[in-house]
């Protein structure tokens, strides 16, 4: 043996610094020994945090590359840990968050033969990953991991799985670290197509009434200022998904509101109204088209997208601009007219003026005696900072969060959109709070998504991440409540919930808590909380059967937006 | 609903059948009939997979296909835009034969192409309409058993893989 070999396990740290990875949010076991074993030694150039559960790590992980703009590093071991990752494995993928999971596998000669803690992890996770591999010889451990990081930072980024058999990781090679720059069967970057600029910025340019609609892509490919100028230029009306939320400061005067089933009116009543569609970044959501045989059918559509996949997918498109939104943004805005449209945004201000009588009203300035949401989420922006991350679980609190959280930067908005994971928040807030000690975090959750991943208060109270968790605790699982109260004749089928003392929880892990049941007692809560310098948990109890509104009913037309 | 037949160019990496399965599975698409296949070059395999489904639904499969890492291109055409074949084996009880027989073998350009004490077996190549009227017919003289293997197909098209691997 040379004496330049190493252990494999070695190699997999070295490679993970090598990728610039500053953290790694893990769970360590039999299979995955050896690099923890390696880890030891490593410790003043790669941070781990070891997190109470697979599914903590994974989130954790979700949540630090949601905010950073990074790749999210993640391990575990063979079985159980593995399969523990699926969940934040598939909401990766949906939502196009780039990681690398790195789990152990048993030694290459037991594979396929039902060896302890062996599962095949590689199956298992296909449908819910960009790219995986089995790696189960030393040699193929380096390349394996440049080639991971590359194909899930670039593109349309999202997950990616490595799973590095025993033997492997206990045989010794040579490092000899060579990043991935591409390969064949991958072709990153396609530039945009002239004519297709050409043919959008006519449209734009005839149009009386254009609307723009933007999603995550913009936050993703980085063209937060090339939107800008954008709208800047045209003057057009656009409103943003539930991921898009802070691509566009909502203080920007194009900005009309939130699209969705939960989100404003205006904006979604409207969408059936313009003439030009100009799609950004954004994959027409069912939960954002409502019943697509009566969405924008009277629109001309145009997408720019960079997955040409999701090209007529589920609305069908007059003109395609397939490309990096950046580039074609900014090719577009020197194509198109200056120009404003006052008429055309007033009628937006106008719909807004009902949304704030019918339910702005009611949800933060309540005549009811019972906490709202809305007026904790509002009374948090009065003192939150501009830059301040609001991470959220699943549910009627993540849609109240997001309506009334006022965005104002980029990477602001961490939330388990496509695949609606409860147990999200409080990991991802966690990850999302490790990037940045400095920066603040803020966790709302509700009393039903807390209880899936409060393991992770563990994780908290030993890594002293300062997040400030906001538990919205109605004692019902509120959404699916909502539900059954609209939809299924009040019959409240298993959804209210027997809650334990959640400030002793809090408490017993060593995390400052306070529980707020009076309006009086808000305002003075949540400024304690937001300048405690440390983890804090404050418990809102709110009204217990409020709902949330607007809403478009399943099946129903964007144009069917109820206000009530 | 039509007959499509989908092209796909990859790596030869183990797991990459599967990759491309799921996307049908996913979709609920029949698969009806995949084969697999070295290409003209060294470590690409070409895959050739024929659905019957709307014009619609096979562009979004080819661009999901497309989409797996490992796939260097894939595309679809109709039975208009491909030469494509299939073959099919038919095992007949000796006890059958007769002057009938050779006639058919004859009119259908089949071959015996394996002889044994109780069996002969016949071979067809062509499409399927094809392979399916000679079974028709020898389902009248005790056939044993048949089997016929999906399409292997070229396109019209004038491009090759190496246009793709640039």
């Amino acid at each position: 043996m040379k004496e330049s070999m190493i252990r494999g396990a070695d190699i997999v740290v070295q490679s993970l610094i090598a990728e610039q990875a500053e953290i790694i949010f893990g769970y360590p076991g039999g299979a995955i020994m050896p690099v923890y074993d390696a880890l030891y030694d490593y410790h003043e150039q790669i941070k781990h945090v070891l997190t109470r559960h697979e599914q903590g790590a994974i989130h954790a992980a979700q949540g630090y590359a949601r905010v950073s703009g990074k790749v999210g590093v993640c391990l575990a071991t063979s079985g159980p840990g593995a399969t523990n990752l699926i969940t934040g494995l598939a909401d990766a993928q949906i939502d196009s968050t780039p990681l690398v999971c790195i789990t152990g596998q048993v030694a290459a000669h037991l594979l396929g033969t039902d060896a302890f803690q062996e599962t095949d992890v590689v199956g298992i996770s296909m449908p819910g990953t960009k790219w995986n591999i089995q790696v189960r010889r030393v040699e193929d451990i380096a390349p394996a991991i440049a080639k991971g990081f590359y194909i899930a930072r670039s593109g349309r980024p999202g997950p990616v799985l490595i799973d590095i058999t025993k033997n492997a990781q206990v045989d010794f090679g040579e490092m000899n670290y060579a990043p991935c720059l591409g390969f064949r069967s991958y072709k990153v970057h396609k530039p945009v197509e002239q004519s297709s600029i050409q043919e959008a910025a006519e449209l734009i340019n005839k149009s009386e009434r254009p609307y723009v609609l933007f999603g995550q892509g913009v936050v993703l490919g980085k063209a937060e200022t090339e939107l800008k100028f954008f709208l800047d230029k045209t003057g057009i009306p656009a409103a943003s998904t539930l991921l898009g939320s802070g691509a566009l400061s909502q203080d920007h005067p194009s900005y009309v509101g939130k699209l969705g089933m939960h989100g404003n009116y205006a904006s979604n009543l409207l969408t059936n109204q313009c003439d030009v569609l100009i799609a950004v970044g954004m994959r027409f959501d069912d939960r954002v088209t409502g019943d697509l045989k009566r969405y924008a059918k009277q629109a001309k559509i145009i997408h720019l997208e960079l997955d040409p996949a999701e090209i007529n997918k589920n609305v069908k498109v007059h003109v395609p601009v397939i490309g990096d939104c950046k580039e074609s943004l900014s090719m577009l805005t020197e194509a198109v007219d200056k120009k404003s449209h006052p008429e055309w945004l007033a009628k937006f201000r106008e719909l807004e003026e009902l949304e704030k009588e019918a339910v702005v009203q009611h949800d933060i300035s309540p005549t009811k005696i019972g906490l709202t949401m809305g007026e904790v989420i509002n009374q948090i922006n009065q003192y939150k900072a501009d830059d301040a991350v609001l991470v959220t679980d699943v549910g009627q609190h993540q849609m109240i969060a997001w309506r009334y959280f006022n965005y104002k930067k980029p990477r602001t908005q961490v939330t388990s959109g496509g695949l609606g994971t409860m147990g999200f928040a409080l990991p991802a807030a966690l990850g999302a709070q490790l990037h940045d000690y400095s920066r603040q975090v803020i966790c709302v959750v509700g009393d039903g998504g807390i209880q899936m991943t409060i393991q992770e208060l563990g994780t908290i109270m030993q890594t002293k991440a300062p997040v400030k968790i906001v538990l919205l605790n109605n004692n019902y699982l509120g959404m699916v409540r909502q539900w059954q109260q609209m939809f299924f004749d009040r019959r409240y089928s298993f959804t209210e919930l027997n809650n334990p003392d959640f400030i002793k929880i809090a408490e017993a892990y060593g995390i400052r808590a306070q529980k707020v049941k009076a309006r009086e007692e808000l305002t003075e809560a949540i400024e304690d909380m937001l300048i405690y310098d440390g983890p804090y948990f404050l418990e809102v109890v709110v009204e217990k059967e409020d709902n949330v509104f607007p809403m478009i009913a399943t099946g129903c037309s964007v144009e069917e937006v109820r206000l009530s | 609903m039509k007959r499509y037949t989908i092209f796909v160019i990859t790596e030869n990496f183990i797991g990459i059948l599967n990759r491309i399965t799921i996307i049908f599975t996913r979709r609920g698409i029949n698969i009806d009939a995949l084969t697999a296949s070295e290409s003209r070059v060294d470590g690409i395999h070409r895959i050739t997979i024929e659905v019957t489904t709307s014009e619609d639904m096979v562009i979004q499969l080819v661009n999901q296909i497309e989409k797996v890492i490992d796939v260097i291109k894939a595309f679809y055409h109709e039975d208009e835009g491909v030469v494509y074949q299939e073959i099919a084996l038919y095992k007949i009880p000796v006890t059958r034969l007769d002057g009938g027989l050779e006639k058919i073998i004859r009119q259908h350009n089949a071959k015996i192409i394996a002889a044994e004490p109780q069996f002969v077996v016949l071979e067809l190549s062509g499409h399927k309409e094809q392979t399916q009227e000679l079974l028709e017919i020898l389902k009248g003289y005790g056939l044993l058993e048949f089997a016929r293997s999906g399409r292997v197909a070229v396109a019209k098209r004038m491009v090759t893989i190496d246009d793709y691997i640039k």
